[in-house]
């Protein structure tokens, strides 16, 4: 009784989220099978966050990401410890704010590039926060 | 070799992580119940305000003066300091958290330590977003040392590789402010004619020893050089498991007096079983304001021993209660309460009372399915009734940031 109330439900992240990896038919007489593929588990963590201590969760507001696939109300999951390149995703901090943008190092000076016709580029001075690694959008 | 990494000014520079239009600016964050001043950014300090000032009494000048105040959120730097030390991990596994915001780290082995001094900084900030400083040296008080040069003298850049006593830094530096010298051996020093740590180095170790104390006569030592405060890995016993805060506003009712001692109980029994250790002892103190008005001074403690060393909430509670039943006058309006446990021992160190009176091992997986409930989902999402479900009383955090990294409903927002 007392067991079965640990699995309401994970609220944030930090321990693994086990899935159990179900064999595609269940079979009768052949439990020990079954019993092999249990073991193996799906992380979303693990698929998610290569590096817990570098990576941060933020939530998108705004349109401007819309063709990158990042909508308003999405989870942004960002890494510091990976250094952005050209084209990648990344937040940065313009004017003591933070946005989500794609980085262009091609211009010169750098800018920050929308994915969407109806924003413009940023082209201040900007300081890059952490480079984005996925958008989870909840349907 | 030792590197001791500190954190920056670690409260102030974890609320800039999320907030970097505060970059620059004088940041000062408040102690429980916003009462004084616990941590400033460099600005602040600039301005001359100083840990401890009381908040209160600087508030208008604070406001006048733009510095931007924060109430202490405790999920936030707590959750930044456990980044800051895994990446530490990951450069050795010989690693001794010393403090929320600073460990020291056993590099024996490592090579080319000025430049490995600089890449943990490096790596550190980037990884986390939380500048530090790091001090190398021979031993643990020099590493201490290092890394007050490498923070205030000019010229290091926040790290600094000390491969043998520097006597003519320790001629800078004040007897008090070495690592291990309280105030009041300072003072015996002193008297004595030692100002420096230099003085303090050039004593024999043995007539140090007699004088003042063993700590003392090792200190001597570690300024020259010789190790003898080896990597505390394991955390050390526990002394006591204190929870006390102030209200938030001056409480009356005895009712709101026993669900303020009864949730600080509950938390201390948690802290208790989160350390892994049992109590004999549980004591409760209640006091009115301090600054207040004479006549209405009001202080008591009361400690309740058990035949069994407990941590489990009822036990825990019900003791304090007893022991707060026993010191409660109606008609005060108090402004703090605590709960201490003292006499703590690990499991192991536990002896079955004769008399009884031990924690059943029913009494254990509830409080460990209680526990696992609670970290899931919250902190006192479950909980026993009798503290309080209102908390009127709880401390005032009225300048508290959002828990980034800690809560979903507060994560940071990014504009797209």
């Amino acid at each position: 009784m007392l067991d079965s109330i640990s699995y309401i439900g994970s609220s944030h992240v930090g321990p693994p989220l086990p899935l159990p990896l179900a064999p595609s038919k269940v079979q009768c007489g052949f439990p020990s099978a079954a019993e092999d593929w249990l073991e193996d588990k799906l992380d979303l963590n693990e698929k998610l966050i290569k590096s817990p201590p570098s990576t941060f969760l933020f939530r998108v507001e705004g349109e401007s990401m819309r063709d990158a696939g990042i909508n308003d109300g999405d989870l942004l999951v960002v890494d510091r410890g990976i250094t952005a390149s050209h084209g990648r995703v990344v937040v940065a901090m313009v004017c003591g704010d933070m946005t989500v943008k794609r980085l262009n190092l091609k211009s010169n000076p750098p800018q920050l590039d929308a994915a969407n016709p109806a924003f413009k580029s940023i082209t201040e001075e900007f300081e890059i926060w952490g480079t984005v690694t996925a958008s989870i959008t909840e349907l | 070799m030792f590197a001791l990494v500190d954190c920056n000014s670690f409260y102030a520079s974890c609320e800039r992580v999320f907030r970097p239009d505060l970059i620059g600016k004088p940041v000062v964050v408040l102690s429980n119940n916003d009462g004084c001043l616990i941590a400033l950014s460099s600005e602040a300090k600039a301005m001359g305000y100083k840990m401890g000032d009381v908040f209160f009494k600087v508030r208008e000048q604070l406001i006048k003066q733009g510095v931007i105040v924060f109430s202490s959120n405790y999920a936030l730097y707590g959750d930044l300091s456990d980044r800051v030390m895994k990446v530490l991990e990951v450069y050795t596994p010989d690693l001794e958290v010393y403090s929320i915001d600073e460990a020291f780290l056993s590099l024996r082995g490592f090579n080319e330590l000025e430049d490995k001094g600089r890449m943990i900084k490096h790596d550190v900030e980037r990884l986390t977003g939380v500048p530090v400083s790091v001090g190398i040296a021979p031993t643990k008080t020099l590493a201490k040392l290092a890394n007050h040069v490498a923070k205030k003298f000019e010229g290091h850049n926040g790290s600094y590789f000390m491969e043998a006593p520097d006597y003519d830094i320790l001629k800078q530096i004040e007897v008090g402010k070495v690592w291990g010298i309280g105030r009041r051996l300072t003072e015996h020093l002193k008297a004595f004619g030692v100002q420096t740590a230099y003085d303090l180095s050039q004593l024999a170790p043995r007539a140090v020893k007699k004088r003042f104390s063993v700590v003392a006569e090792r200190t001597v030592r570690e300024l020259n050089g010789i190790s003898c405060i080896p990597l505390e890995e394991v955390p050390p016993h526990p002394q006591n498991i204190i929870v006390s805060r102030g209200f938030k506003h001056r409480v009356k009712t005895k009712q709101e007096m026993i669900e303020a001692v009864s949730f600080y109980a509950n938390r201390a029994a948690e802290k208790a079983r989160q350390k892994k250790v049992y109590a004999y002892r549980v004591h409760v103190f209640i006091r009115t304001d301090p600054y207040g008005d004479r006549a209405n001074h009001y202080y008591a403690g009361q400690s309740v021993v058990f035949n069994e060393a407990r941590n489990d909430a009822g036990a825990i509670i019900k003791a304090a209660l007893q022991a707060f039943n026993a010191i409660y006058k109606p008609n005060f309006s108090y402004q703090k309460a605590g709960v201490m446990l003292t006499e703590l021992l690990y499991d192991t160190e536990r002896q079955t009372s004769f008399f009884g009176g031990g924690q059943s091992d029913k009494m254990e997986l509830l409080m460990k399915t209680m526990d696992k409930i609670n970290k899931q989902h919250g902190r006192e999402t479950i909980r026993p009734a009798i503290a309080g479900t209102n908390k009127t009383w709880f401390m005032a955090r009225n300048l508290l940031s959002p828990r980034y990294t800690t809560k979903w409903n507060e994560l940071r927002k990014v504009h797209s």
